[in-house]
């Protein structure tokens, strides 16, 4: 080989390897470059993830926002609902109280009328005014007093925690017994604990009327010791015994006539037939 | 359900009746009336009972002596007895309790009272 030929081959050389590193140079920076887009391409990925499950995240924060308004919402309405109920419980226990409390008034007017109407016999309806004004009232010491038309007083004619001879006897008109009798309005103290017993002031003095037409009256005195003052009960009976125990007394009495001169025509009858 | 019989010792109709009336408010009660305390025993030995109510003041034969004839009877040793009482009368009361009562109600009475008592002795829900 002669020298020039040699210097060819040698630049090919040269050249050849010129190229080569640059080849290299430019392979080099072309994995760099893929490197660099790879890492970004993995950052935009990463991003674009981010961002649709905040997306996601947003939506159902919301959503569970909004059953959170609606929840609030029903545990209102629920809670109105609630104290209405509440309330409405409290009105019937109330109620309750109330129609308990009225029927047992009713029972003991009940009572009352029924026993004050269940005998004819004079004895008899005595016994039981006296019986009411104790177990009904709650009476201790107290008197009923009948009007002797002829004479015009009040006589007693049956007692409790007195003696009947110790009531005396009181003028149409006269007193607070007879103020009573001559007017037909009920009498009661104001102040129960502070009264102080006197047969002729009672506590409390009821006409016994029928219709305006007083018959006699019925006078207390004392009331048993758990008897503080007077309940609503307690003015019922005095109004149905103002009644009731007049028309009672009124009839047995006239009963009693009858069957007084019953039995007297009868004896006149077997007098005359024998 | 159970039939709860329950003797009434009363002389007077009108605390009977009143009684009675309370009573049948509750459910599945049998009421029986008896007018003294002699009354009583002839009922209360023709059946038995599972509650008596007595009033104390009572003719012929009073409360006090039902409640100690009954507490030595076998068949009523363990049956609760109600006497009836007026406030006044605090040493009846006392004595009847010593006697062997199970509780008291007090003139002039409530028929809730009544009702209140028979159930809680009853044991009535």
């Amino acid at each position: 080989m002669s020298t020039e030929e040699e210097k060819g081959v040698h630049n090919r050389a040269e050249e050849f390897l010129q190229v080569f590193k640059k080849g290299a140079e430019f392979t080099h920076e072309l994995m760099k470059e893929n490197e660099r887009l790879r890492f970004r391409l993995l950052e935009m990925e990463e991003t674009a993830h981010d961002s649709s499950g905040e997306k996601e995240f947003g939506l159902e924060n919301k959503k569970l926002l909004k059953r959170i308004g609606e929840l609030e919402v029903e545990k209102e309405e629920i809670l109105g609902r609630i104290r209405q109920i509440e309330a409405e419980n409290q009105d019937f226990a109330a109620r309750y109280v109330e129609i308990e409390l009225e029927n047992n008034n009713l029972a003991n007017l009940y009572i009352a009328s029924y026993q004050l109407h269940s005998t004819l016999d004079f004895k008899e309806v005595l016994q039981i005014i006296i019986e009411i004004l104790i177990n009904l009232v709650g009476g201790e010491e107290f008197a009923i007093m009948l009007l002797d038309e002829k004479t015009n007083q009040l006589q007693a004619v049956a007692s409790e925690g007195v003696a009947r001879e110790e009531v005396p006897p009181v003028k149409m008109g006269v007193g607070i017994i007879g103020q009573v009798a001559k007017t037909g309005e009920n009498y009661f103290v104001e102040d129960v604990p502070a009264y102080v017993p006197d047969l002729q002031n009672p506590m409390v003095c009821i006409p016994l009327k029928i219709k305006e037409h007083v018959i006699g009256v019925l006078v207390i005195y004392k009331l048993l010791i758990q008897k503080t003052k007077f309940a609503e009960l307690d003015y019922e009976l005095f109004t149905l015994l103002a009644g009731h125990a007049a028309t009672a007394v009124f009839s047995s009495r006239l009963y009693s006539d009858s069957e007084r001169k019953l039995s007297t025509i009868q004896g006149f009858l077997e007098l005359l037939t024998k | 359900m159970a039939e709860y019989k329950v003797l009434i010792v009363e002389d007077s109709p009108t605390m009977r009746q009143l009684i009675c009336f309370a009573l049948k408010r509750l459910r599945d009660i049998r009421v029986i009336e008896a007018s003294d305390g002699v009354d009583g025993l002839k009922k209360l030995a023709s059946e038995k009972f599972d509650l008596i109510f007595t009033d104390i003041n009572m003719p012929i034969m009073d409360g006090l002596k039902l409640v100690s004839l009954l507490r030595n009877d076998a068949n009523y040793k363990e049956t609760p007895i109600v006497v009836i009482t007026t406030e006044g009368a605090q040493e009846d009361r006392e004595r009847a309790l010593a006697l062997g009562a199970n509780d008291y109600i007090t003139k002039p009475i409530q028929p809730n009272k009544i009702m209140d008592i028979a159930r809680t002795l009853l044991k009535i829900v």
